[in-house]
């Protein structure tokens, strides 16, 4: 379960272009569920996404993460949640790399290196053996009918197949949360039903996934289990379809 | 193999060659002969490094002006005369 | 432990990875790189060694040669001079020297004769270097013909040919009789080419030559210590052609790396977002610039470095070797005994692959720091 309280995050604060991109969010988010958060561009998702997956800290607020086998060294025994917003740079890191995969709107994949490489890409600097890695993003090619291409460069993909590839790298670190900001806005109508399909997969699996989009494919889904609509940076409508 | 491995055993093989060579050296000045005596009886104090003129042969004993017979300001005839300096001993500085 | 190796072993496979995705560019830089090691190195070591033959040669030169000087040239100097000179205080010894110059019409090679009254040499007998016997084609026992100041021949039966090990010293050399000496040059008796002196206490030896230059104004002392520092200077590369070769080499591969090391384009910046958001630190960023620094500097450090080394001591340094030969005919064959200066190699090492890799890392410093969550506003 992902808690969120009192979130705030603004930019420039202090200074007259000051805007507050994130307004005062209290949210919780439950684990193995398919959380959407809809709304136009500008209202505040991709600032959220980003604060719950370590990437960004908010200025105000505390976010908590109950049940997640996050990698802090120093967790206490027994209690199973960590207040991320505190965390120094290292510690929040090592739990983004653990805890969270992320699949971004342009797939951010790196070109001119192969699509095994680009998927084994978040797995390197965590020190974990080479084999193991290599052998796991094999596993995730072939789940993912994309083993074929494995050897070849990304700039050679089809829409669908980087997409795919763009997941699978977002699972390579085996993390219990996967963010997806934006996924199907490059995509057509088929491959966005493919996306949702996987998504759904990835649910059976017992991941907890989070989703920033305005694509009516998305949050009109029947596999979505909570849809957060936001507006101006503040949760207009929240719902849980069970 | 991994590429970074085989890149590291690569540099590790260039890396010992490269702290070989001072041993190496060092054996090979151990085991350079010494030179030959009738030579040294001689009292040279040059190296035959270029004979193409007089001056580059002997720079120890050249004139100072040698490498500009013709003229102060002519330039080299030889190759080896731009690289080996004759000496200028006191007497002849400026 | 394990982890921080595995890590180091992960971003450095990724760093070939990113090397070799510009397999030219990348190519040809370390190409580039390498030559400019190996043409450094090579110098370095080419001058290194040389200085040390040199050494040796002057740890048996005579303390002073006293040359003297006619209308600005250097003429003969006649006996009393040895004598007088002999005389002077702390002069342990002056020994008259009779050597010269002659010039095979044959093939245009210049010898280096020198009169010594070795008994092993002897009238008639005579002493060659390993280039003359090549440039003449002969062998112990042959007769070596010499054409005398008035074109009559000269007979001489060569009984030693210097091993070609010595050529640095001898490869021009004939060493003949004093008397076969003045009867090919019809040098006059009394009189010598220079004269070697012995002097006890190496202090006193400038106060000696200020003797000597009082005594005889027409007289040149070349102190044994001015000699060293002409060896000391040598290659004193004024104007020479491998320096402008060299400098200009160096400019382009300083302006080329510069290019490539310094320039971060949008694309790599970009590269190192995406690094970012998928869970890179800094600290891995940079690990990774730095590998890539450093294979392509290192690699070239060292094996420029061992292939100078073989230039220059196994190949005997054909590139130097042919700037100095020139138009000689005559000529040494470059046998250096191995001399390597590690406080040199330093040098080089930190003129060379400490800036480059330093390059690299400096300018992705600001673009590794921005936050990671900057790749999803792209």
């Amino acid at each position: 379960m992902i808690e969120l309280s009192g979130i705030t995050k603004s930019f420039n604060s202090g200074k007259p272009n000051q805007f507050t991109a994130v307004d005062n969010v209290t949210l919780t988010v439950n684990n193995q569920q398919i959380t959407v958060f809809k709304g136009p561009s500008g209202s505040g998702k991709t600032s959220l996404l980003s604060m719950i997956g370590c990437m960004a800290r908010p200025t105000s607020g505390r976010i908590f993460l109950h049940g997640v086998a996050a990698a802090v060294p120093f967790q206490q025994e027994g209690v199973d949640s960590v207040e991320i917003t505190s965390l120094p740079e290292r510690f929040l890191n090592q739990i983004r790399r653990s805890t969270f995969g992320f699949i971004f709107q342009q797939f951010n994949l790196v070109k001119g290196i192969s699509v095994l490489e680009n998927v084994m890409l978040p797995a390197y600097p965590t020190g974990e053996g080479q084999a193991l890695f290599r052998a796991r993003a094999l596993a995730l090619l072939e789940q993912f009918n994309i083993a074929r291409l494995a050897g070849q460069r990304v700039e050679l993909l089809s829409g669908g197949e980087l997409q795919r590839v763009a997941i699978a790298r977002a699972l390579i670190n085996n993390p219990s949360i996967i963010i997806a900001d934006e996924p199907t806005a490059h995509l057509d109508s088929k491959l966005s039903q493919e996306f949702m399909a996987i998504v759904g997969r990835l649910k059976g699996e017992g991941k907890s996934v989070l989703i920033a989009s305005h694509d009516p494919i998305v949050f009109d889904s029947p596999l979505i289990d909570a849809l957060v609509e936001m507006r101006d940076g503040a949760v207009v409508a929240s719902r849980s379809s069970r | 193999m991994r590429r970074s491995v085989q890149f590291l055993l690569f540099t590790a093989v260039s890396l010992t060659l490269f702290l070989l060579l001072p041993l190496h050296a060092r054996h090979a000045q151990q085991h350079s002969g010494s030179q030959i005596a009738q030579l040294r009886r001689l009292q040279l104090t040059d190296l035959c490094l270029a004979t193409e003129a007089r001056y580059t042969r002997h720079p120890a004993l050249a004139d100072h002006h040698a490498p500009f017979q013709e003229h102060p300001l002519a330039l080299e005839h030889f190759p080896s005369g731009s690289l080996i300096l004759p000496s200028l001993p006191e007497s002849d500085k400026p | 432990m394990k982890r921080a190796l595995e890590r180091h072993l992960n971003i450095l496979e990724f760093t070939l990875a990113s090397l070799l995705r510009r397999k030219a560019k990348n190519l040809s830089l370390l190409a580039m790189y390498l030559l400019v090691i190996f043409i450094l190195a090579s110098l370095q070591f080419f001058v290194t060694a040389l200085k040390r033959e040199a050494a040796i040669i002057l740890s048996d030169a005579p303390d002073m040669v006293v040359q003297r000087l006619v209308a600005g040239r250097q003429d003969l100097v006649p006996a009393r001079y040895a004598a007088e000179i002999a005389n002077i205080r702390g002069v342990t010894a002056v020994r008259p020297r009779l050597w010269g110059y002659y010039y095979d019409a044959l093939n245009g090679a210049n010898y280096t004769i020198i009169a010594n009254d070795d008994p092993a040499i002897g009238p008639e007998r005579v002493s060659i270097g390993a280039g003359v016997a090549k440039a003449r084609n002969l062998a112990v026992g042959d007769l070596l013909p010499l054409i005398s100041y008035d074109k009559a021949p000269v007979m001489l039966e060569i009984s030693t040919i210097f091993p070609s090990n010595s050529d640095l010293i001898a490869a021009d050399m004939i060493i003949i009789s004093p008397g076969d000496f003045r009867q090919l040059f019809n040098f006059p008796s009394g009189q010598a080419t220079d004269l070697a002196v012995m002097v006890r206490n190496p202090k006193e030896l400038p106060t000696v030559a200020a003797k000597i230059a009082g005594q005889f104004p027409d007289s040149r002392p070349i102190l044994k210590n001015e000699i060293q520092r002409t060896y000391q200077s040598i290659f004193d590369w004024r104007g020479g052609m491998t320096l402008i070769i060299l400098a200009s080499a160096l400019f382009s591969f300083i302006i080329f790396a510069w290019d490539k090391a310094a320039g971060l384009s949008a694309e790599e910046r970009k590269e190192i977002g995406i690094l970012k958001s998928i869970g890179w630190e800094t600290s891995d960023v940079l690990l990774l610039k730095f590998w890539e620094g450093a294979v392509i500097s290192l690699t070239a450090f060292l094996v420029g470095t061992v292939l100078a080394y073989g230039h220059v001591f196994f190949l005997s340094a054909p590139l130097f070797a042919q700037a100095l030969k020139g138009w000689s005919v005559v000529y040494p064959r470059f046998q250096l005994v191995p001399v390597v200066d590690v406080y040199q190699l330093a040098v080089l090492f930190f003129l060379t692959v400490v800036p480059y890799t330093t390059a690299t890392i400096i300018p992705c410093w600001r673009a590794a720091t921005i936050d990671p969550d900057a790749a999803m506003r792209y």
